[in-house]
């Protein structure tokens, strides 16, 4: 890497931050969170400590609607698995890093695993997988977005309905995803998986319960290497 | 509403996914085509999240001048695309989206 990393608290601190600037886009993402949950009837204390049992936001997010919607408890944790399938393979992304180390580093840094977490350190991460004190970077990114995520929903809950609801706070979400995607997309077999990915999001939004976005994410990944294995001889 | 067992099962599941192939490692080697999907799957899965959030309006595709959130996400993805930096991309669509709602 680039940065000379030798011992794990320059490495956390590494994690740190890289993950920062995402809190612009996670921090009123968590806020409004906040909001939907207690509009959806979940008591104060039940949408604090989801952020901390279940620790994923845009399933959290989707699991208040649905209790807000009164769907059926069995059918909410389908569609959370569904929302949640794309951070396995963050998992066997980061599993070679994290291979030689003890189980608890193991548990704590897959609780850790998120979406901004994942992405703040995976450059890190590639350009050191054979460091001793990687996964300290992967650990940083990972507390600090917790952490963020944690005191943003608390906000949320606490203070939330007193905001005015036109801010636009409900545009973080999407804006911190494109900050992750638009500079993974280096090459045209990419660009086709997020092209394909959207279209058939867009195309089945009506299929209940948000199943369409599992079926646009499968249907984005396959054309990209579908397109992928073709260009090569 | 008997919330604690719904998020301790939902909780139990992400963490269960996300330490699939951590623990697996070293068991277990996924099939080449598994390997080559990798890199597309926060592509595909995060534009799938996104593209109906920007694009739709009250669930309908919207390509008009007053869906600023499209028109602010174009700028942000403009943004990403040539400094790659994060806070610049949410900040310029916040930026974005705060302009359009004043002008519009």
């Amino acid at each position: 890497m680039r940065e000379e990393v030798l011992n794990p608290a320059a490495a956390f601190l590494l994690g740190v931050r890289a993950l920062l600037p995402m809190l612009l886009g996670v921090a009123p993402f968590g806020v409004i969170y906040g909001v939907v949950a207690l509009q959806s009837g979940i008591p104060p204390l039940a949408a604090v400590l989801m952020s901390s049992l279940v620790f994923a936001g845009s399933a959290q997010f989707l699991l208040a609607q649905l209790i807000g919607a009164g769907a059926p408890a069995l059918l909410s944790i389908g569609a959370v698995g569904l929302i949640n399938l794309r951070h396995a393979l963050y998992s066997a992304s980061v599993a070679p890093v994290l291979h030689n180390l003890p189980r608890r580093w193991k548990v704590l840094l897959a609780y850790l695993l998120t979406d901004e977490a994942y992405a703040a350190a995976i450059p890190h991460l590639l350009a050191a997988p054979k460091s001793p004190v990687a996964h300290w970077i992967l650990f940083g990114s990972g507390l600090a977005l917790w952490a963020g995520w944690q005191l943003s929903t608390l906000a949320g809950v606490l203070i939330g309905a007193q905001l005015p609801a036109d801010l636009g706070l409900d545009f973080a979400l999407p804006l911190t995803f494109i900050a992750i995607v638009v500079p993974l997309i280096e090459s045209r077999a990419r660009l086709i998986a997020a092209l394909t990915a959207g279209a058939v999001a867009v195309l089945l939004v009506a299929l209940p319960y948000k199943t369409g976005l599992f079926v646009a994410a499968l249907a984005g990944l396959s054309a990209g290497a579908f397109f992928q294995s073709r260009g090569k001889p | 509403m008997n919330w604690l067992p719904l998020w301790l099962t939902c909780g139990l599941l992400t963490f269960a996914v996300r330490y699939s192939f951590i623990a697996l490692e070293g068991h277990y080697r996924p099939p080449g085509w598994f390997i080559r999907w990798l890199p597309f799957v926060p592509i595909a899965a995060l534009t799938a999240l996104v593209a109906p959030e920007v694009l739709l309006v009250a669930g309908k595709l919207s390509l008009d001048i007053d869906n600023l959130h499209l028109w602010a996400a174009l700028v942000a993805i403009a943004v990403a695309a040539r400094w790659r930096n994060t806070l610049l991309t949410i900040a310029s669509g916040f930026v974005t989206l705060g302009l359009l709602r004043w002008l519009v």
